[in-house]
């Protein structure tokens, strides 16, 4: 069974473990610029919003490509930059109609939530659950879906 | 059933793949027309700044990629289509039968009313075999001039300056980028640029190429107004157009590129275009439009392979998008960045930081953006164009402040 990440914003606190775990899990470091999860902060609602790639089927960024850089990991589903073809043309930053495709300047390549390679650091670090990693069907990303089929020309293609 | 595909870009390669993931028994034909595999001409920059090597342009990988699909690469040019026969005639003077038809020409550069273009060292940065000779000549202080600062160019200036060439940029238009970039945007960017070392000459043109009597460089350029330029290297940027040469004479009905219908099918049944020779549609405002990037060939290649090989699927038009690194500063546009009349715009500038965003919207959509020197979440301004999002409070939120765009997103998406 494939397992997605599974974010409820009402549950997070804003801690920011998350972002300090994925930074270190994926760069070695405590540094949440380099998360590939950002929690969003509306204040004056009180609300925080964890925010990262869904793994989308539609797999914008891997389709806009132009070297094969994007794949999808048998495993796990998730859609893995490989460095050593991302050339860090960044046409993946403007495809992706989620905005979870960032570039790194330190490396001159792009980065996206991997999964870990089916161990997401930030499910394990966050202590309200408002990160699960669970079974996709159960995941409730229908909404995401839904928003993808609102983001026409690509969603067109699935009918 | 026999599928032809004419060009082994990324429009042609992925429309290969989708027919053969469609189709596992059709005869699938790619015919490009350069001797080399299938590469990505936007990789060709990085080539040059000696990030990767020529494998690295590469479409795809794997070794036998398109024999393990079974699909059969021909490296020949194009002739003529014939319509009525359903034949290719190529330039080796063979011919290839097809039941339905892909033109995935893609584009070729033109080149500028100049005098003295046809010399050795004078080269487009089109194809790896243009690459090749810009190598060759492009060594550490050699005198480069750049001929057009818009979108090609400013990714080819990025590679020479890692080259350490001594470069002069030469743009007729009066700033940089202008089919991408506003005034605003398109002056910092030459600010950066002059910053960083390049001679920036915006608003000058390129009259005649000479040689250099006295030897001591390659070519004198005589430019208006900034007078003589020498060069060991010109490098000509100054656009490209859709390939159709070939299309002459055909049944296939041609304006500047390939008309096709909402299905990318073309004026003739059964035979589609797809990618920077198709004229198709802007998905904002539904008028025929060219868009020459890398995510429309994409996606134009697939749809078309599914509209040809039955699955009648809907093109809903291309929205124009770039994004672009000038020696460090990431700029992007989407859409109609110039705004619409009776729309509104905001923008918020940081001169000094090399900072500015510029939102354009219709009513309360999203329907065009300008950044520069951000690129965090960028993508979600296509997600808020192309969703066409009523943004409802957040409309007055951006224009207060236009740098909350990813939140006004996770506010109306989440």
């Amino acid at each position: 069974m494939m397992r997605s990440l599974s974010i409820t914003p009402a549950k997070c606190t804003g801690c920011l473990q998350c972002e300090m775990a994925c930074s270190y899990e994926n760069e070695g470091v405590f540094n949440p610029a380099k998360s590939r999860i950002k929690v969003f902060v509306f204040e004056h609602e009180g609300r925080n919003v964890p925010y990262t790639c869904t793994q989308c089927a539609d797999a914008w960024c891997k389709n806009a490509c132009p070297t094969e850089a994007i794949q999808i990991n048998a495993a796990t589903g998730a859609k893995v930059i490989n460095e050593g073809l991302c050339v860090g043309c960044k046409v993946c930053t403007i495809a992706c109609p989620f905005g979870t495709v960032n570039y790194n300047h330190a490396t001159g390549k792009v980065i996206k939530c991997d999964l870990c390679g089916g161990d997401p650091a930030c499910a394990k670090a966050c202590p309200t659950q408002a990160i699960t990693y669970i079974d996709a069907d159960w995941t409730g990303y229908d909404k995401m879906r839904g928003w993808a089929a609102r983001t026409d020309t690509q969603s067109a293609a699935q009918v | 059933m026999r599928y032809a595909i004419i060009g082994a870009g990324p429009s042609g390669v992925v429309a290969a793949e989708t027919l053969r993931a469609r189709d596992a028994q059709a005869e699938i034909v790619i015919v490009g027309g350069e001797a080399e595999p299938a590469y990505s001409r936007m990789a060709i920059p990085y080539l040059l700044a000696g990030q990767i090597d020529e494998t690295g342009t590469y479409l795809r990988h794997t070794p036998d990629h398109f024999d393990k699909l079974g699909i059969r690469m021909v490296q020949e040019q194009v002739s003529t289509v014939d319509t009525d026969a359903r034949r290719l005639l190529l330039s080796n003077g063979s011919s290839l039968d097809f039941d339905r038809l892909l033109i995935a020409s893609g584009s070729h550069p033109v080149k500028p009313p100049v005098a003295g273009l046809d010399q050795p060292a004078i080269h487009h940065c089109w194809t790896l075999a243009d690459a090749r000779h810009i190598a060759k000549y492009a060594s550490p202080d050699s005198r480069v001039v750049l001929m057009g600062a818009g979108f090609i160019g400013s990714i080819i200036m990025e590679a020479l300056v890692r080259r350490k060439v001594r470069l002069t940029l030469v743009e007729k238009a009066d700033r940089m980028v202008p089919r991408m970039m506003d005034q605003t945007a398109g002056n910092l960017i030459k600010q950066w640029c002059i910053g960083q070392g390049v001679d920036v000459r915006t608003s000058t043109q390129v009259d005649a190429i000479d040689t250099d009597p006295s030897g001591s460089a390659r070519y004198l350029l005589r430019t208006t107004p900034s007078g003589v330029i020498p060069a060991d290297l010109v490098v000509v940027a100054t656009g490209v157009r859709p390939t159709i040469g070939f299309l002459q004479g055909s049944a296939i009905e041609t304006r500047l590129g390939v008309l096709v219908d909402d299905h990318l099918q073309t004026s003739v049944e059964g035979i589609y275009a797809a990618g920077d020779v198709c004229e198709g549609f802007d998905w904002n405002t539904g008028a025929r439009a060219i868009h020459a990037i890398q995510p429309v060939a994409a996606e134009t290649g697939r749809l078309a392979a599914l509209n040809m090989s039955g699955c009648r699927t809907v093109y809903t038009g291309s929205l124009g998008m770039n994004v672009l690194d000038s020696i460090g500063l990431i700029s992007t546009s989407f859409g109609q960045w110039q705004g619409i009349d009776g729309g509104d715009q905001t923008q918020l500038l940081d001169e000094s930081g090399y900072r500015y965003i510029k939102l354009q919207f219709e009513e309360d959509r999203l329907i065009g953006a300008i950044t520069l020197g951000t690129t965090e979440h960028v993508g979600v301004i296509r997600g808020l164009i192309q969703s066409r999002t009523q943004l409802g409070a957040w409309r007055q939120r951006l224009i207060r402040d236009p740098s909350r765009v990813m939140e006004a997103y996770l506010a109306n998406a989440q």
